[in-house]
């Protein structure tokens, strides 16, 4: 592991923003902390760039023990959320100024910040100032700024929230790519999912101070581990319970129950590829048809309880009131009263094992 | 800039004209009309005689006096000023609020109890100047007490500059410094400074002006002498009025040239701060 965080715990007056906090991330990986708003990233960030003294806990680098070190000794970089330039510097000085205050030499200097500048595609405007700058040179010059010590590790706090949506996706891989070239190991604070699953090779889950589940993005969409996690990640509804669903009658009661989209299957009632599944259907009603662009989203009335579910548009048309049939072949199952319970994944038991993406 | 002059051309905002009718106005009435007054009794002089009156040692002394005190009062009060300003937004201490209303103090109290206060002070048997004399540095009556006295009354200017800058100045600017592993005089010089600079700028020129003009405070612990060079300009001008000659045109005519002096330096203040502000077309 490069950088390690063991058990570090924060509180803020009685409010305990980390919650005994542990994970690791491999050298030259990205990783991503991803949590609602208010959950504890920024803290658990600034912990690991020594801006926020933990109160118990260690931050290991390298093997290192970092705790007693201050933040400008630990040779981070840090891209601050509204990129944090210095107004009364220009581009350059800018970039120069983590070389500056090392007394590097005059020329090697030079060369390094016109590398980094050409790196990030800004050349000739060195000698702007940062109030001259859209909002997505800023952050070029920010995380320029930020690298051009050549840091371990790079830290970066919502880097694309003060960026609008168009530009935001094309910040995305230009970071993506960037951070490739360099090849440094690297943590960024986002609420967005689409941008951790996008850009991170892990995923850190935090909520309320507690880190909820680590992995890759697809073992945390396919494999939740906490309800939280399950709820957090995609989209889902939450039911009460399953009664009337004709293979879940084995959940024990009191147990809440999560279906993605994806979980669902609909199908008419002549439909060949899940004609020897029929007995474990039920039926619906379409009660809302949404065009989403690549796909339609719709919205089933089925024993009682609306389900989504995705179309895709290449299949045969459906209206709304049609009758179809709907297969329920996974769900998600949490203890809404134990915190601790994972979330566990229960399958419709009608169909014996048989594996819907097999067919 | 191009964008901001035509910006003034065609102004939208409605109260243009009435604003900067009444604006005129009051100017006229409590600043141009006195100033117009004050010059046009000196203008009652022959040129040979104003420059006779002006070029006089002890005018011209007191010209220096008042100017060079005032400076380096002023200088020290941007020292102080930014310090104090910094410990009352950076730091929590018990009695922080108490002090934060004490700096307005010199401003509410009449210059002249302050002037007293301060040579009873620094006099050879006020307990500061008793302990100064030891190590031989006398105050009353030197120009050092001058400008003490100028330090106590300019002080508020700069603080109250200052403080509102740092308050409102991103923590995130100074941690990007400390990251990049600036220390923290680094990160003060090369960070933190240039944003105060403009504020700096405008509290030294309010101090500057304020220790030029000041009389109260200063006439008691100066003790006006022309032998010690104590003499500030205001103290030249009430003499003229309080002799038992009452000479109008002599006090117009010194409080002229100490016009043009104070408007010329704070002008060159003003142009300072105009150009490091467009730097940044801040
Ligand atoms: N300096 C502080 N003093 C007191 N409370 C703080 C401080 N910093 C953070 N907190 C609290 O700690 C909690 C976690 O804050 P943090 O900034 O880490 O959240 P976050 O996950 O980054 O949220 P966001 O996505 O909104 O930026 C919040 O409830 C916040 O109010
Ligand atoms: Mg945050």
């Amino acid at each position: 592991m490069y950088v390690e965080m063991r058990k570090i715990c924060k509180k803020f007056g009685d409010y305990e923003a980390a919650k005994s906090i542990d994970f690791g991330i491999e050298k030259g990986k990205m990783a991503a902390l991803l949590g609602p708003s208010g959950s504890g990233k920024t803290t658990i960030l600034r912990i690991l760039a020594g801006l926020e003294k933990q109160d118990s806990g260690d931050v290991i680098i390298e093997g290192r023990v970092v705790n007693d070190i201050p933040a400008s000794k630990r040779g981070i970089g840090f891209v601050f959320q509204n990129y944090a330039l210095f107004r009364y510097m220009t581009v350059y000085d800018n970039i120069a100024f983590g070389l500056k205050v090392q007394k590097a030499d005059k020329h090697q200097m030079k060369e390094r910040v016109n590398e980094m500048i050409s790196l990030i595609g800004l050349e000739g405007l060195e000698k702007r100032y940062p109030d001259q700058l859209s909002g997505g040179q800023r952050q070029r010059v920010a995380f320029a700024r930020a690298i051009v010590p050549n840091p371990q590790l790079l830290l970066l706090d919502e880097p694309f929230a003060a960026i609008d949506a168009k530009v935001r996706k094309e910040l995305r891989a230009w970071l993506k790519e960037m951070i490739e070239k360099v090849g440094i190991t690297s943590i960024f604070v986002t609420h967005d999912q689409d941008e951790a699953v996008e850009l991170a090779d892990d995923i850190i889950i935090i909520n309320e101070g507690n880190l909820e589940q680590m992995g890759s993005p697809v073992s945390i969409y396919k494999h939740p581990e906490t309800p939280f996690v399950a709820h957090f990640i995609g989209t889902s509804n939450t039911l009460d319970n399953l009664s009337g669903f004709k293979g879940f009658e084995g959940i024990e009661a009191g147990k809440k129950v999560i279906i993605r989209p994806e979980f669902v299957e609909v199908f008419k009632n002549d439909n060949q590829r899940f004609k020897n599944l029929m007995d474990a259907t039920e039926e619906g009603i379409i009660k809302k048809i949404a065009f989403r662009g690549s796909y339609l989203e719709l919205t089933m009335l089925v024993n009682g309880v609306l389900l989504t579910t995705t179309r895709s548009l290449e299949r045969r048309s459906v209206s709304v009131g049609e009758k179809m049939r709907v297969l329920l072949h996974r769900v998600y199952l949490f203890d809404d009263t134990n915190a601790e319970m994972r979330a566990e994944i229960y399958k419709n038991e009608l169909l014996k094992g048989v594996d819907i993406e097999m067919l | 800039m191009k964008k901001e002059r035509l910006k003034k051309q065609h102004s939208i905002i409605p109260g243009r004209g009435m604003t900067l009718g009444i604006t005129i106005t009051m100017l006229s009435l409590f600043i141009l009309i006195p100033l117009v007054s004050a010059m046009l009794y000196s203008f009652r002089m022959s040129w040979k005689d104003f420059t006779e009156l002006i070029t006089r040692p002890n005018v011209t002394q007191a010209f220096a006096t008042s100017i060079w005190c005032s400076l380096i009062a002023a200088v020290i009060n941007c020292i102080f000023g930014t310090i104090l300003a910094w410990v009352l937004v950076r730091y929590e201490f018990p009695g922080k609020r108490l002090m934060d209303a004490m700096i307005e103090l010199p401003f509410a109290l009449p210059t002249a109890v302050a002037g007293i206060t301060l040579t009873k002070m620094y006099s050879d048997n006020g307990f500061l100047g008793r302990a100064l004399e030891r190590v031989g540095i006398r105050v009353s009556y030197t120009r050092l007490g001058i400008i003490i006295a100028m330090v106590f009354i300019g002080i508020p200017f700069v603080v109250r500059a200052v403080q509102p800058i740092l308050e409102k100045l991103p923590a995130a600017h100074e941690e990007a410094a400390l990251m990049l592993g600036a220390s923290r005089f680094t990160t003060f010089r090369k960070v933190i400074f240039p944003e105060i600079m403009p504020a700096l700028l405008s509290g030294f020129g309010l101090a500057l002006a304020r220790g030029i003009g000041e009389y109260g405070s200063v006439i008691y612990i100066s003790g006006n002498s022309e032998k010690n060079g104590t003499q500030v300009v205001s103290y030249i001008i009430m003499s003229k009025l309080n002799s038992g000659n009452v000479d109008y045109e002599g006090a117009a005519a010194i409080a002229l040239v100490l016009l043009i002096l104070s408007f010329l330096m704070l002008f060159l203040i003003n142009m300072i701060q105009h150009f490091a502000a467009r730097r940044t077309n801040a």
